[in-house]
Formats: structure tokens, C-alpha cells, sequence
């Protein structure tokens, strides 16, 4: 570290050149010779596959809940299940929302988790590789940045209205704190059966979709830094630098690798709630 | 190209890889003015880094070849160029991961300036470097001296290996492709930099305006180029970048930690643009000035 020393001079401002002649061929040739579109390509198409499956699972508004046959499972798109429709499919939580609400109730609650998902670090580095192409790779130009016509000549990053919002990241962890603990009280209820506690595949389907789901939301960036990342001195908060160092940095480290766990344990666990209650297939109990 | 160094060709050592037997390099040669591929066929003696065989070629086919390197060894991080489109270090890319059988390209840096061949102008990296405010301690402790826990400053203690590549600037995307951005723009180097400062246990200066206002951590948005192409392996998204964010966050947009702070009453650091002058160059000592000349390579 250098300690400066108060007593020099003046600044002297040094005159920098930038914007001249750059090195190498022109930026539009990509050099690159490894299969580079094949991550930001796959990227989208999970992404899509995810956003499509979602979509489709919302309008569904039927056979959210097994408890018909004798299964208390909740789809988690559909968790907490609020709407008048929710008591007429025999879920036990009161409606908040009465008869007159006629569309899916997944909708009342997937904006919150969408929120979370859709400004998460991890997610912004995908979509703004796969879809913006702001670069679709590393050393690989953004799209029309080399062209002088293009309306995306000018880059401003997040610092323009409305990619200012994903600064709210923060807020959106606030609610997916609580929406991991539905999750997980869900997933506690898988166990209940009509003549009590037993164990079934969709119980260790609901229980593995928590475990993701903490896994992805306590190795948040945001709540890496609310508990423990901005301090200035960790040995003046100990139990915030044991959370930092020893369950968020290191649920942290493999950030993407939940994104994705807790992504497709959602579909999965939706649908395996939807082919139980639909009666499609039989949930076999395991004790 | 014809051999005319005075220099004895290098033979292969035993043991080496049999084949195969030539390589081509495709050299970038030229200035500011322009350039073009140049094609350097050579022998492949096996065991050697992307450096050696440029090297060679200078030594038996192109002494007028520009190339900066120093260390040999990933240290002094001289000897960045691209190396088949990639940012790397020459001297750490060995020959064997590549694929020998078509011509290895070998460019300069493309965020910098070019100065000839595979030699760039790196001095609006050092430029952002004069305009962050330097460490800055409080008074010290009645012996005399400084005191730190050690588990204080272990966690900057990964923004101390950085050898100033600077191939983590060429490949950030938002200088690489948007030259307008570099007078607001430190770039992914100068985010670790900074993030060892405002991490450090004793430093008093609070720079997030700065970082915020002047640096431009905004204009990142976090795609992870400079992480991967880090060859000491520095997180440098993850541990400096997107931890400056938040706590630019914590400074700008967050209304529940400004009621916290006025509730709490806590002392603020000193904000960094009142000691500015402090720094050498200061915050704005530093004049960067954009070249009105069209680039020769667009």
C-alpha cells in the first residue's frame, strides 16, 4: 500500500491519446476459433424453455394441488396459493383473493420470483449474453457495435432507466427470503399424509426443490453483501463474518450451477404435482 | 519469410513431441497506420509456450518484430496479446493446446492504440490509475503504529496478485467495442483496485460516488469476460465488481440503509472527492482527452 505523501506537489495533469488507430485486424472479425455460440445458444434455449414451460404452467389454473388423491402437494408455481380457487381445490390457506378473481392464481405470485430471478447477477450475465449479445462472447464484438449505422452504436450499461432498476436487486431477495420459506414449509407438508407422516417421491421431490432454492437464494450476491461483504472489518462482527465466509461465499462460488439446479427442480416438482393431482400417474409411497 | 537472424536455430530437445513438424504463425505486423497478417512458417520443437516460437521467429525470420515480454513466467504480465481471437498471456499459452495444424493468429491487444506489431499504447490504463484516490489510513494507534486483524485483510489479499496484464481491460467489452466510454470508465483492473481499497480494514476515504459518478461501475453489466480471462485467477466479478455495485447500492439507491445510517447516526467516511488532492494526480488531475482522428481500423 502506498501512504501518501502530503507533501508533493501540485497534480500534474499527463495527457492520455485515446481513440486512436487499434491494435490488430478490424473489430468485426472474430478470431476466435472454439465453438464460442454454443454456451450463450444453450443459454437461451434453457431460458426460453423455462420462460415457455412457466407461461404455459400459469394458464394451466387447474390440477395445482394433489390433495384430490391424497397428497398435500402445492406446485410451487402456484405457492402460497391465494385466490378463492385455491379453497375449491381443497388447499387449506384461506383466499385472500375472492370468486372474483378469474385468472390463474400463478400470476398473483410469479412476478415476485421472476423479479428475484430476472435482476440476480448470475441471470444478467446470461440474458444480456444470449439475448442482448452485449457481447453474445468473450472478446466477441457486441451486436452493431461495429457497425457506424446501428442504433446500438452507443452503450450505457445500467446506468439508463430501465436497466437502472436492477440496482432493486436487494428488494427482490428481501421477498425471495420469504418465498424460500413457502417453499420449504411446502415441502414439510409433502410429508403429511391422511393417515400421517410418511415419505413419498413427490415428498423428496419438494424437499430436493427447497434445498435448491436456499442454495440459490442464501448464494445471492445481494445477500452476500447484507450479511457480511460490506464490512470494513469482520473481526468486529463475527457471526456475520462466519455467514459470509462459510454459507453465502461458498453457495456463492457455485451461483450458477443453482440458478439452474432450482430452475429445473421448479418444473419438475410443477410437474410431477400436475401429473399426480391430474391423475395421470400414481405417486408411489415409500414408506 | 527467409531466415536472416544471426541467431543459431534452436533444436528440439529429446523427448520432444514428434509432430508435427511446422507450425504457421499469423502474425499482425504493422502501426498505427495499418497492417496486415503475415504468415511465419517455423519449426515446432515441442514443450514451448506461444512466446518461445514468436521468439524464434524473431530470432531466425523477423528481427524488425515488435513484441514486449519480460519475465518469461506469468509475472510481469508484459506479453498480453490475443492468441487465436483469446486474450492471453503469450508466455503462458503452451503450443500444446493449441490446434497445430492451422495458422495460430497472434494480434495485439484491440482495446489499446497499437504502436507496432504486437506492441499497444497501455497508457490510458495507467491514466485511470493516477485518478484513484490512493490508500488513505486513519491516525495511528498511541504506539505508533497500525493494527489489523488478519481476518480483515485476507479478503483483499486476492487483488494484491494482480500483475497488471491489463488483458481483463482489453476483453471488458465496454472500452473493447465503445471507445467513447473510456474517459468514464475505470475498466475491470481498476474495479479491484479499488475494491482492495474500500475493503481495507484501515482505509477512511469512501469512494463510492466516485465509483459511481466518475468511474462508471454502472456501464458494467457483469458478462464475467475479465474473470475468465484472468490468468492469476482473480474473481474479479464476483469478489470486486459486483460487491462495488452493492455498496454503490448502499450509497445511492437504497432507502432503507440511508434511514439506517441516519437512525444509527453513524459517522460517514470521508467522501473521496473532498481529499482528492490528496492522490498524487488526484481524482481529476488527470486529463484524458478523446483523438478526433478516425480509428484505422474501425
Amino acid at each position: 500500500m502506498t501512504v501518501v505523501d502530503e507533501t508533493q506537489g501540485p497534480p500534474r495533469p499527463t495527457p492520455v491519446r485515446i481513440g486512436g488507430a487499434r491494435g490488430g485486424p478490424p473489430l468485426s472479425t472474430v478470431l476466435r476459433r472454439d465453438r464460442w455460440r454454443v454456451q450463450p445458444t444453450l443459454t437461451a434455449l434453457g431460458l426460453l424453455g423455462f420462460v415457455g414451460y412457466t407461461i404455459w404452467a400459469g394458464l394451466r389454473n387447474g390440477d395445482f394441488y394433489a390433495g384430490n388423491v391424497g397428497r398435500d402437494y402445492l406446485s410451487p408455481l402456484y405457492s402460497p396459493c391465494l385466490t378463492h380457487s385455491c379453497s375449491t381445490a381443497g388447499y387449506v390457506w384461506g383466499p385472500l383473493f375472492g370468486s372474483w378473481w378469474r385468472i390463474s392464481p400463478a400470476w398473483l405470485i410469479l412476478v415476485f420470483p421472476g423479479a428475484f430471478r430476472t435482476t440476480c447477477y448470475y441471470y444478467r450475465k446470461a440474458y444480456y449474453r444470449s439475448f442482448w449479445l452485449s457481447p453474445p462472447g468473450c472478446a466477441v464484438p457486441d451486436a452493431g457495435s461495429t457497425s457506424p449505422t446501428s442504433v446500438r452504436r452507443r452503450y450505457t450499461g445500467e446506468t439508463r432507466f430501465p436497466l437502472l432498476l436492477q440496482n432493486l436487486h436487494r428488494y427482490t431477495w428481501y421477498v425471495a427470503v420469504i418465498f424460500a420459506g413457502i417453499l420449504t414449509w411446502d415441502a414439510i407438508a409433502a410429508f403429511r399424509f391422511p393417515n400421517g407422516v410418511g415419505v413419498a417421491v413427490g415428498t423428496l421431490l419438494f424437499v430436493v426443490n427447497a434445498v435448491f432454492i436456499w442454495a440459490y437464494t442464501l448464494g445471492c450476491h445481494a445477500c452476500r453483501h447484507l450479511c457480511g461483504g460490506n464490512l470494513k472489518k469482520f473481526s468486529e462482527a463475527p457471526v456475520r463474518h462466519y455467514f459470509w465466509k462459510n454459507i453465502s461465499s461458498k453457495l456463492n462460488a457455485h451461483h450458477q450451477l443453482f440458478a439452474w439446479c432450482s430452475l429445473f427442480s421448479i418444473i419438475v416438482t410443477d410437474l410431477y404435482t400436475w401429473l399426480v393431482a391430474s391423475g395421470t400417474i400414481h405417486d408411489p409411497r415409500i414408506f | 519469410m527467409s531466415s536472416e537472424g544471426a541467431v543459431a536455430p534452436a533444436t528440439r530437445p529429446a523427448g520432444a513431441s514428434a509432430a508435427p513438424e511446422n507450425v504457421t504463425l499469423r502474425l499482425w505486423r504493422g502501426d498505427a497506420s495499418g497492417g496486415a497478417w503475415v504468415d511465419y512458417v517455423i519449426e515446432y520443437l515441442g514443450g514451448e509456450v506461444v512466446l518461445d516460437v514468436v521468439h524464434r521467429v524473431q530470432a531466425e525470420q523477423a528481427p524488425d518484430l515488435a513484441v514486449r515480454w519480460n519475465c518469461k513466467a506469468g509475472k510481469c504480465g508484459s506479453c498480453s496479446a490475443e492468441v487465436n481471437g483469446k486474450p492471453r498471456l503469450m508466455c503462458m499459452t503452451r503450443m500444446s493446446t493449441l490446434d497445430l495444424g492451422e495458422p495460430i493468429t497472434i494480434s495485439p491487444m484491440r482495446s489499446n492504440p497499437v504502436i507496432r506489431d504486437l506492441v499497444t499504447d497501455v497508457s490510458f490504463h495507467f491514466a485511470v490509475a493516477r485518478r484513484i484516490p490512493a490508500f488513505h489510513p486513519g491516525p495511528r494507534e498511541a504506539d505508533g503504529t497500525y493494527r489489523m486483524a488478519q481476518v480483515d485483510v485476507e479478503r483483499v489479499q486476492e487483488f494484491r496478485k494482480c500483475i497488471e496484464c491489463f488483458l481483463c481491460q482489453n476483453v471488458c467489452h465496454v472500452i473493447r467495442d465503445h471507445e467513447e466510454n473510456k474517459p468514464a470508465f475505470a475498466g475491470p483492473r481498476f474495479f479491484a483496485r479499488l475494491a482492495e481499497l474500500e475493503m481495507h480494514p484501515l482505509d477512511t476515504l469512501d469512494r463510492r460516488e466516485l465509483i459511481s459518478r466518475e468511474l462508471g461501475v454502472g456501464l458494467c453489466n457483469i458478462t464475467k469476460c475479465c474473470t475468465e480471462v484472468c490468468p492469476e485467477g482473480i474473481h474479479i466479478t464476483d469478489n470486486a465488481i459486483i460487491p462495488l455495485k452493492e455498496r454503490v447500492v448502499d450509497a445511492r439507491y437504497d432507502p432503507i440503509a440511508w434511514l439506517g445510517r441516519k437512525i444509527r447516526r453513524r459517522p460517514s467516511p470521508t467522501p473521496a472527492s473532498v481529499t482528492a488532492a490528496l492522490s498524487p494526480a488526484g481524482a481529476s488531475g488527470e486529463v484524458i482527452s478523446t483523438d478526433p482522428a478516425p480509428r484505422a481500423t474501425p
